[in-house]
């Protein structure tokens, strides 16, 4: 009994620091997030200060630099809402198809929302913002369902290569779609135009109240299904033997990031590569839980696309680039860096 | 334990059970694929006079050979000299050259679904053709020789990004995918901000029509055909062994990354000289292999039979496009909204069928 | 019908990145013979027969057939008289076996050139020998798994090549196919003197029908010569970290590994 025993951690003391450090991770996100929130506002075509903002937000509206702030306030509010969305949403698509590839614009579910949206524009003059993201809803559903049944026929099942095909191919097919309805009107042509690249320019607190419910329920749905989307990751057959109800998990996630990711593009219009690039940094910092995943993802998505907005702001003034295109300029090359790291069989 | 046994030579030995259905069974492909390639080039050819008889006037054909002859007939030698002829002649060399493009892509990433429409290159050619109409304030040719540049040097930027001791057709085709992306948003970008006539100009582009081509626009096209399908054509074989494996063709003397090179540098000059002329005509490119293997079956060299099928797609689209529906159609929209569904389902029985997936 | 020929290794050294697989490694395989590799997993029997067929080039050290380097024989020329069958080829959609079998041929053949007489007689003979002429017609994706390993063979066969290589040309199969194939090979070996080279992870299987036995570990040959020189249970040990007990197969007369566990061990004393 006098041997020197090497000291062992034990297990409960590991957990409770690694616990630690996420808890320190999120409380860090969210301190990051307001201060972007509040760059947000104060940098564009013309930079504010801060006792501008402060004023602002007393409800004073003098002078060009509050008038700035006013119409900053819902677009930074929208980005950080639709971020959290496309993050959250991009986290649980992978999470349900065991897919490091996995986001909405790949998979083509962003097209299948702007098709519907612009088919309901034409066709039936659908013009009212509520009905517009029932409509963007459904698009990016069915397209959804469509990509990821016809990804896993076959050999292997949704493999990463063949989910990404079908998910361009069915891009291809819908935007060839778009064109068809929109040649030759003139009508919405403009409409459409704006909608083809996200943006969160446009923004007004009305259309953000819109679509706040739906962004809520998607969340909350999400959050829930965490707990089965850490057995999924495990097999569809170990989770059943795990007593996880693999049908009822999988359908409820998927339809909770199909929400999301719906009622952002029906805002916003197709943003590509947030649900990408987020839920793989962030699993670098907090690990594959999805308890932590999820919420993590939502505060990095935000903090995403608010960043990627400045710097559209910025970038061009006094003009703006769309936020559509600056994440597409940015995850591109992220995407084609994670690809050339995996080895050719995890793909 | 071994056996010396007689060299069996052509001429001494009389024809086996086995050869002869060896023989049969070659003979009989090669007899099938022949016969696709005549039907294929006639029905071109009955397309072809179509579109040079009707039109808003129909000529005779008397008088349309007349002008092909180069005599002078009022009316006629305008009509059909100027404006249907080159038209006809750029959508069968553009057909032409995006069918054989396609197939090639395809068949050397092992993968229906791999099609330059997918994987970048017409991505690039068509923000580089935005970017010089929009921005440089371009026109014609010029657009086009931009065009031609930029597509093959994306096509560079992709394969040299694949390239980790050796290019693997998955890795290929995501990086493609991604770049692709990237390039859309570009010329999303850039027609956003885009002037109103200029914006027509370019979305005219974008979508692929053979509107109004002069004989300068379809000879760059012609030469191209000219020179580079022999080069194709001469390496259908090594293609063909390298669709068993890279380990199997190597092992069977084909140098896979040379060829793969070679291939692959012929079909994207191919296709950027095509997309040049008459902009990125949607899915001609992807269709014209899987539809050719499905008439010739599996087996045989797909290059000449899919480069037929794409220049009678484009020919029939333009057709379609002009006359059958209430308004003149770009050729682009015709392919893209009949070739979306066809592609739908062309990813649904490949997966199904377990394809090379 | 078929020439001897000497295929030697001389100080090989291969990896993949900056990881040595095979540390000068000397090697001499025997002609007119059937040798098999054997080796713990990622040992390097898979690498070192690639680079055998020139598809790996070694870091130092040659690969030599007949003297000369195999990296610098044009690649047609050496297929002509080396074939390598890889562990998982690809069978294009539909193609038939006599279709596939012909492909064998393309070392043959030139840029243009049209298909001879010759060819077809390949083939066909190809087809007699591992007992697929019956299936010629048929497409290859039909076909049970020992049936397209035998195509696949017919296939390597048709390149009339004087050294077969083949790379786990056993795995996946079921235990019967495995023996059909392995009876195939040794066929092709005392009829036509074709050298094989195989790679096999089922050491009984390779112990019965090797006439000569390689076992690699720690980046090198551990043991060479006939089965009964080398299945040895040193051997075994050194190699695979395993205890066994080596006695001689009743059926074959060669050496048979039988392997000690922990439990079902008669006359064991509790761990």
């Amino acid at each position: 009994m006098t041997a020197t025993v090497a000291p062992r951690i034990s297990g409960a003391v590991l957990i409770r620091r690694s616990r630690r450090i996420r808890a320190l991770g999120l409380l860090g996100a969210l301190v990051v997030l307001a201060a972007v929130m509040v760059a947000s506002v104060m940098i564009g075509s013309r930079d504010v200060g801060l006792g501008d903002v402060v004023a602002a937000f007393g409800g004073s509206a003098d002078g060009f630099e509050q008038a700035a702030v006013v119409k900053r306030i819902p677009r930074t509010l929208l980005a950080v809402l639709a971020g959290a969305a496309l993050g959250v949403s991009g986290a649980v698509m992978q999470g349900v198809t065991r897919n490091p590839l996995a986001d909405p614009g790949i998979l083509g579910v962003n097209m299948g929302a702007s098709l519907a949206v612009v088919a309901g524009l034409a066709f039936f003059g659908l013009a009212s913002p509520s009905l517009q993201i029932w409509v963007a809803i459904a698009g990016a559903a069915v397209t959804a369902v469509f990509v990821y049944t016809v990804g896993s026929l076959g050999r292997g099942g949704a493999t990463p290569l063949k989910l990404a095909l079908a998910g361009a191919a069915t891009s291809a097919a819908l935007v060839s779609f778009i064109s068809a309805v929109v040649l030759g009107r003139n009508d919405i042509a403009g409409t459409v135009r704006s909608w083809q690249i996200g943006g969160v320019g446009g923004s007004t607190f009305a259309s953000i109240e819109q679509v706040l419910p739906f962004l809520a329920i998607g969340f909350v749905v999400c959050l829930l299904s965490a707990r089965g989307l850490n057995s999924l990751a495990l097999g569809d057959d170990l989770a059943a033997g795990l007593g996880e109800r693999v049908a009822v998990a999988r359908g409820s996630a998927a339809l909770g990031a199909v929400v999301l990711c719906g009622a952002a593009t029906a805002v916003t219009g197709p943003i590509a590569f947030v649900g990408l690039v987020v839920p793989h940094a962030c699993r670098l910092i907090v690990g594959v839980d999805h308890r932590w995943l999820i919420p993590f993802s939502a505060l990095a998505g935000a903090i995403l696309l608010t960043i990627a907005d400045i710097l559209g702001r910025i970038a061009s003034r006094p003009g703006e680039v769309d936020v559509g295109i600056v994440t597409a300029l940015i995850g591109a090359p992220f995407f084609i860096a994670i690809v050339r790291r995996r080895k050719i069989r995890a793909l | 334990m071994k056996q010396e046994r007689p060299a069996r030579t052509a001429s001494t030995t009389p024809p086996t059970p086995t050869t002869q259905t060896v023989l049969r069974g070659r003979v009989g492909r090669f007899a099938r694929r022949r016969t696709v390639v005549l039907v294929l080039a006639a029905l071109i050819v009955i397309v072809l006079c179509v579109t040079l008889l009707v039109g808003q006037t129909i000529y005779s054909p008397g008088e349309v050979f007349r002008v092909i002859l180069g005599e002078n007939v009022p009316g006629a030698t305008f009509t059909v000299g100027r404006l249907r002829l080159p038209r006809a002649s750029l959508a069968v060399l553009a057909g032409l050259c995006f069918g054989l493009g396609g197939v090639t892509f395809q068949t050397m990433l092992r993968n229906p679904l791999a099609s330059p429409d997918i994987i970048g290159i017409s991505s690039g050619a068509s923000a580089a053709a935005a970017f010089a109409i929009v921005t440089l304030g371009l026109g014609g040719t010029q657009v086009s020789i931009f065009a031609i540049v930029v597509g093959l040097a994306v096509a560079l930027l992709i394969y040299t990004l694949s390239f980790k001791s050796g290019v693997a057709g998955t890795r290929l085709i995501l990086i493609g995918i991604g770049i692709a992306a990237m390039l859309d948003s570009v010329t999303a970008y850039i027609l956003s901000q885009a002037a109103d006539w200029d914006l027509q100009a370019a979305q005219r582009w974008l979508t692929g029509s053979l509107n109004g081509p002069g004989w300068a626009q379809v000879v760059p096209v012609l030469v191209a055909v000219v020179v580079l399908s022999p080069v194709l054509l001469g390496q259908s074989r090594n293609l063909a062994v390298t669709q068993l494996g890279d380990d199997a063709a190597s092992a069977l003397g084909v140098r896979v990354d040379r060829t793969r090179l070679i291939v692959i540098a012929t079909a994207v000059l191919l296709i950027a000289f095509a997309t040049a002329a008459a902009g990125p005509i949607a899915f001609v490119a992807f269709l014209s292999g899987p539809i050719a293997a499905r008439i010739v079956g599996p087996g045989a060299s797909l290059l000449v039979p899919a480069a037929l099928v794409g220049a009678l797609l484009v020919l029939v689209a333009d057709f379609i496009g002009q006359f059958a529906l209430g308004t003149r159609l770009p050729v682009g929209v015709v392919t893209g909204v009949l070739g979306a569904p066809y592609l739908i389902y062309l990813i649904v029985r490949s997966n199904r069928s377990g394809g090379s997936l | 019908m078929t020439t001897a020929h000497s295929l030697t290794i001389d100080t090989l050294t291969l990896g993949y990145g900056d990881r040595a697989v095979i540390e000068n490694l000397d090697l001499l395989i025997p002609p007119g013979q059937v040798t098999a590799i054997v080796g713990a997993n990622a040992c390097g029997k898979s690498t070192l027969l690639r680079s055998m067929s020139r598809l790996l080039a070694p870091r130092t050290g040659h690969v030599l057939l007949d003297g000369h380097d195999v990296q610098r024989i044009p690649a047609k020329q050496l297929a002509r008289t080396l074939g390598l069958l890889p562990q998982s080829p690809i069978a294009p959609e539909g193609i038939t076996v006599s279709d596939l079998v012909g492909r064998g041929r393309h070392p043959h053949q030139g840029m243009f050139s049209r298909w001879s007489h010759a060819d077809d007689i390949a083939v066909a003979d190809a087809l007699d020998a591992t007992e697929t002429a019956a299936l010629s017609d048929r497409p290859v994706d039909e076909l049970s798994g020992g049936q397209r390993q035998r195509v696949w063979i017919a296939m390597a066969l048709a390149q009339q090549t004087d050294l077969l290589l083949l790379d786990e040309p056993t795995t996946f199969l079921d235990v019967s196919h495995q023996v059909e194939v392995l009876d195939l090979l040794t066929d092709l070996n005392r009829t036509r003197g074709t050298t094989i080279v195989m790679v096999l992870h089922d050491l009984n299987l390779a112990a019965r029908y090797a006439d000569h036995l390689i076992a690699l570990a720690n980046g090198g040959v551990h043991a060479s010569g006939p089965p009964g020189d080398v299945l040895t249970e040193d051997t075994v040990r050194a190699v695979f970290g395993l205890d066994s007990r080596v006695i001689i197969d009743p059926t074959s007369g060669q050496p048979l590994m039988l392997p000690i566990g922990r439990h079902h061990m008669r006359h064991s004393s509790p761990a």
